[in-house]
């Protein structure tokens, strides 16, 4: 455990960045995280990342490591390094503010285009709700409801680089848990906000999104249950 | 780009298509087995309402499944403006219905 990791790190903007390399001395059980605030607190005080709890709760940290979108947090080096070599850049399909940061404010405001949120049935007199956690619709929802919000998904996925205006995994998958929530009374809202142009229909199902989902859900099932929702709806069967 | 009413027509048209391709498959190794013959296939198929209300609701199943799944393929890769996205995809849907249909009309005619 006493080599060196080549590295290499994204510096600038996305129109005028370039590669810096860097030398980081191996250690045991060293995340990607760690190699880059390494290099930041060790040699170059200027590099911009961003991260919070390095536990894979938050969903801040997450990169483009080796060309794969990851949470660097918990993700072993060893488990990624090519003989000892990292590049790591910028989550893709969104604008890069300064080296390893991006810009989330497209990652979020699809979530609010899609009706990312709870629309509350309740006010303050109403009894708590009792949720049954074994009926389908609970089944549905608990399935996705465990996103860190991390963009991983969203990186990864090739309909987002291609369509601008599609609302992206994370978002439809939020959507999804919600249209299965008992308490949401916003559902027919919903519906029609994920089948706009962007919406539900637009992916192609290449299940970039569950495959690099580094919480092991599957956007790619959300998204086909909201596309059966959007064709039930048009035959008179929709949320109302 | 796509819309929730062109989305359900595509799938509509893919499980009209399903068995349609079945069909015609096996169409087609039934008709080759005793070599390819057109006085053999025209025998067939001439004066048949039945094999032109086939072909002629495969043709315009066809058209309109590709005419959908192309536009989208034209819109992720060029991202042309709406108008010219619209009238692509109604000319690959004319095009293609011309051709079918005029295929079926020279076999059943």
């Amino acid at each position: 455990m006493n080599g060196k990791l080549e590295i290499k790190i994204w510096r600038g903007r996305a129109s005028d960045g370039a590669f810096s390399a860097y030398e980081v001395p191996e250690q045991a059980h060293q995340t990607v995280l760690d190699v880059v605030t390494y290099v930041q607190r060790r040699v170059d005080a200027t590099l911009a990342y961003r991260f919070a709890c390095r536990v894979g709760m938050c969903g801040s940290c997450a990169m483009t490591v080796n060309g794969v979108p990851r949470w660097t947090c918990r993700t072993d080096v060893k488990t990624v390094a090519h003989k000892g070599r990292l590049v790591i850049e910028p989550l893709r399909n969104l604008p890069v503010v300064k080296d390893l940061v991006t810009d989330m404010a497209p990652f979020f405001d699809k979530w609010q285009a899609a009706e990312g949120r709870l629309h509350p049935t309740a006010d303050r007199g109403t009894e708590v709700a009792t949720i049954d956690p074994a009926t389908p619709d609970r089944k549905a929802a608990d399935a996705g409801v465990e996103c860190i919000n991390c963009a991983v998904c969203y990186s990864a996925c090739d309909v987002v680089t291609w369509n601008p205006d599609y609302l992206g995994p994370a978002a439809l998958n939020r959507a999804w848990t919600l249209q299965n929530d008992e308490r949401d009374g916003g559902k027919a809202e919903r519906l029609r906000a994920v089948t706009r142009d962007g919406g539900c229909q637009s992916c192609h199902s290449h299940q970039s999104c569950t495959e690099h989902c580094p919480v092991g859900l599957s956007p790619t099932a959300s998204i086909a249950g909201l596309k059966r929702m959007a064709a039930r709806a048009a035959f008179g069967r929709g949320p109302r | 780009m796509i819309g929730p009413r062109l989305w359900l027509l595509q799938r509509a048209t893919a499980l009209v298509m399903a068995p349609f391709v079945l069909v015609h498959l096996g169409l087609i190794i039934v008709a080759v087995q005793g070599g390819l013959d057109a006085g053999e296939i025209l025998a067939r198929t001439q004066g048949s309402w039945g094999w032109a209300l086939f072909y002629v609701a495969f043709v315009l199943a066809v058209a309109i499944h590709a005419a959908i799944g192309l536009r989208v393929v034209i819109a992720e890769t060029l991202r042309p403006r709406r108008w010219v996205l619209d009238l692509t995809a109604w000319v690959i849907l004319v095009v293609l219905a011309v051709l079918g249909l005029r295929a079926v009309y020279a076999v059943v005619a």
